[in-house]
This record gives structure tokens, sequence and C-alpha cells, in this order.
């Protein structure tokens, strides 16, 4: 089970055959107290790097771009009422969606955890 | 996300505190200002109503006029009174010594420059105008005004807000007995042996004091009114220091515009709402009606004599709905567009304000905001969203 980074703060995981999309716990720190996410609607298409879901917080709405390519399997019906959990457990309870696939070879470009910790000291 | 502060922005006299007090500094209005502290804007927000907040609201201007004087100081008074109601459509002559009125800058359009408190303090006046606006005003008043009135803007002052239902005990913790002080009263005093200028005023909605005093003290006092509420285990006073976003979202649930979002140099005072900030004396039939900028267009609009008119805003779900969303009739049809809008902290969802066509302007007026090309259902809803506990 493997999480990979985008430079815009989002991991994906694989499991089993489908992956797990969220936002890492710096884009939680830096939006503050989220209030609002707006999921994908299930079977919906989704385009690697461009906008999948939205996440509103106290301070500002961000948009999350899908990591990869593919279509949503389910969403995370639990942010609805509880969009704090992404605040709280941003790489657990607080996922965004489950998707399959087109492509997995873009994977190959994200970072991994070290690279992503790397990446995080670069812009402090 | 904010971007990180550049070095060339001006920073207040409380700089260091709020870097001690672990604040997330951005830029605003050409300061370096905090956004939030530790405990975060929802936090922040839900204890200036419930307890007590302390705001640095030092970017502020703060102008002092006074007529230059010729004979009583009871004429020079009148005679700044006067000076400035050429410029602003208030009552001033009839602002008494100690008092302070909220008001408005206008422009021959009849539109909003800017929004102040304008306060009587004896002797002067004393304006205090948004942090984005003040050398403009200030040059603004300077060139209407300078040839009958010695005006100044404050450089060497801060400005300090202490909001909250428990602001008033702060104070009198350090002494203070403000019981006879009401809403928009104003008064010099020492509070801890530093003189201040103390107006029971703010911009959260609830009970609370602006005060005004010089920015070479102005760390000091924050932290005797911090370390003081610290110290006290028994009565939980506890007072926090309080971000410009929760400052935000305080005025919005107290129903107050925001200039530059809500008040514009295209909006009136009657489109804003705000017909109750031209005095009665300065309308049709007033003693001194007119003479300020934009009368001709402004005093005829009073009777509801407008196309568009702000009004609160309810979003049905729980997305927020932000400016500019496109605001759009049952048909489809633009009706108008979200000046403010955010998450209410008090109430648990969000809360938007915005500019309706009059037609559409009645309480319960249901209608859809255009959000990321989607249509998201609100209603027209009466401000404020949070009742106001100004101590009258």
């Amino acid at each position: 089970m493997t999480t990979k980074y985008t430079e815009d703060h989002e991991w994906v995981r694989q499991q089993g055959d489908e992956y797990v999309v969220g936002i890492t716990d710096y884009a939680q720190e830096q939006l503050g107290e989220i209030v609002y996410v707006e999921l994908p609607q299930a079977n919906a298409a989704v385009t690697r790097g461009e906008e999948a879901a939205v996440v509103e917080s106290v301070k500002a709405a961000g948009e999350v771009k899908s990591p990869l390519s593919g279509t949503v399997l389910a969403v995370n019906e639990a942010l609805a009422d509880q969009p704090q959990l992404v605040n709280d457990d941003p790489q657990g309870e607080g996922w965004f969606y489950r998707m399959q696939a087109d492509d997995t070879a873009p994977l190959a470009e994200l970072m991994d955890a070290d690279g992503y910790r790397k990446f995080l000291d670069s812009l402090a | 996300m904010s971007a990180p502060a550049p070095a060339t922005l001006l920073r207040t006299p409380l700089h260091a505190l709020h870097l001690q007090q672990r604040a997330k500094m951005v830029a605003f209005a050409g300061y370096e200002m905090p956004l939030h502290y530790a405990a975060g804007i929802l936090a922040e927000h839900l204890h200036t109503r419930r307890c007590a907040g302390l705001f640095d609201v030092s970017h502020m201007g703060q102008i002092s006029v006074r007529a230059h004087p010729r004979g009583s100081a009871a004429d020079t008074d009148n005679d700044t009174a006067r000076a400035l109601e050429s410029l602003i459509g208030a009552d001033l002559l009839g602002l008494p010594h100690g008092r302070q009125k909220y008001a408005l800058l206008t422009n021959s359009q009849g539109g909003i420059r800017d929004d102040l408190m304008i306060q009587n303090l004896g002797g002067r006046f004393m304006l205090v105008v948004n942090a984005a606006h003040k050398q403009q005003n200030f040059d603004y008043l300077q060139h209407h005004l300078g040839d009958t009135c010695q005006l100044e803007l404050r450089h060497d002052l801060a400005l300090l807000a202490l909001q909250g239902p428990r602001a008033a005990a702060v104070l009198a913790r350090l002494g203070c007995d403000l019981a006879d002080m009401k809403f928009m009263d104003v008064r010099e005093l020492e509070i801890d042996g530093l003189t201040c200028t103390l107006s029971r005023s703010g911009y959260s909605g609830e009970d609370g004091f602006e005060i005004s005093l010089a920015a070479a003290h102005a760390e000091s006092l924050a932290r005797r009114l911090l370390a003081d509420a610290d110290s006290d285990a028994q009565v939980q006073l506890q007072l926090q220091l309080i971000g410009l976003g929760a400052r935000d979202s305080l005025r919005l649930e107290a129903g107050l515009c925001l200039c530059g979002q809500d008040l514009t140099a295209a909006t009136t005072p009657s489109e804003a709402a705000l017909n109750w900030v031209i005095s009665a004396a300065r309308r049709h039939g007033g003693e001194r009606a007119g003479g300020f900028p934009g009368a001709p267009v402004i005093l005829p609009q009073i009777p509801r004599n407008i196309a568009r008119v702000r009004v609160g805003l309810l979003p049905h779900g729980r997305a927020p709905v932000r400016p500019p969303a496109a605001l759009l009739d049952a048909a489809g049809k633009p009706i108008g567009a979200v000046t403010s809008g955010g998450f209410s902290p008090t109430l648990g969802h969000p809360i938007s304000m915005g500019y309706v066509q009059l037609a559409h302007a009645a309480p319960a007026t249901e209608m859809v905001a255009v959000v990321r090309g989607k249509h998201v259902p609100l209603a027209v809803t009466k401000l404020p969203f949070v009742a106001t506990q100004f101590f009258h």
C-alpha cells in the first residue's frame, strides 16, 4: 500500500486495484478549519491535474485536483456532515473519493512520502 | 491560501506580540497583520462572542481635525463640525463632546468613498478611517478643509479593539468603571497610567471598546490586558488576541459592511441600506439639507427610490457563497451579486450579503447563486444574522 503525493498537496493511495484520494496534513493546516467539501458524483469522470473537488475553510476555497484520470467509484459521504474530518485525519477518515484509474503510469511522476517531506521543507 | 507577507509591509506597534503569539501573518492594506493565532479563526470568533477578544486595528487611520481657532472653544468645535459637514452627510453640529457617529464619505456621484467613525473629543474631532484608504482620505480632507482646519494623520497612535460580553469586565479589573458609558460614548481616561481615548464601540456586533493610545505604549497596554486576564483563575476572563479572519466573520454575522466589498464608489448609501447614516438634519426638509458630495443623488433616493439594495442572504446548503457570485431569479435572470460571504461560526452554516434588484429584496425571497458553475439556492433574510449586543 503506497501513498504518493502531488505538488498541489493531494495524496493518492493504492488499495487493491482502486485509488483513494485526499489532501495532505500540510494542505488542511494551510486552509484552516474546513467547513464544506464539495465532492464529485459517483461514476463521474475525473481528469489528472483538473479540479475534482473543492474544499472550503473559514478562510478560503481551495480546489482539489485529481492525481489520476479515471472514474469515481465512491465518495466519502461522512464529509457532508463532518467536513472537519479533513482537519482531524486528512490521510485517514478525511479521504475524499475512491477511483478507478485509466492509466497508472503518471503515479511514477508523483512524490513518495520522503520526497514530499523534502518538498515541504523547500517551501518553508 | 494566503501569500507570505513580503518584507516591505508596514508593521503595527503590536508586531512583536503577534509573532510571539504565533500569529499567521498576512498582507492586508499594506500592513503585515495577524490573520489568526494558534487557536484558529473559528475558535477566536466564538471566544469573542462568548467572552472577550483583543484586536490590533492599528492599521486603521486616525485623522484629527480642528478648525483654526477664532473665538471660544465652542465656536471652534462648531467650525470644525461645519467644515466636516461640507464633506459628510451627518449631523456633526449636533454631535456632542464625548460622542461618536458612524458616517460615510461620499463622492459627487453619490457613491461611497469610505465609511468611518467620527468622534467629538472637545477641541478637536477624530476620524477613524479604513486602512486601505487612510492616506487617500487624508489627502482628500486636507485638499478640501486645509484652508479652514488643521488636519493630522496620527501615525503616532495605535488602536486596539476590545470586544465581547466580558470586555467591560476586563477593563474593570484595571480600575476602569465604565458602567455609565453607553454605546458610542467617547471618553479620554487613564488605563493603568496610560492616557487613552476610549469609545464604547467596535465592529464585531458585541459590546466593547476601541482604545486609541500612543503607539509607544500600545504593546505594554495589550500585554497588561492579556496578562491580567490570564492571572485570574477564578474569574474566567481569558482575554485572547483575535485576528483579521475572525474580525471579518464577526462583522458579517453582525450585518456590518466591509468597505471595498459591500460598499464601493459605485454604491450609494440608500442602496447599501444605510439611510440611517444620513442624518435627518441633512435630508430634504432638514435644517442643513444637502451640502455634501453626491447629495443631489443621495437625498432623492432615501424614500427607497432605488433599483437595488443590500440584503442578507442565507444559503440553504452547506456551501459558503462568496463574492462575486452572481445571483439569479427562478427564471435564471441575473438579479444581483454577492459582496460578502462565508461560514458563520455562531450559526454553524454559511451566510452572505449582496445586492439584489428591489423586486427581489423582500425577506424569504428565493434565488440562486452561481458557485463554480453550479446553482446554490438561497433566500433573502433580515440583517443582522446574529443579534447585536451593543451597550445602550
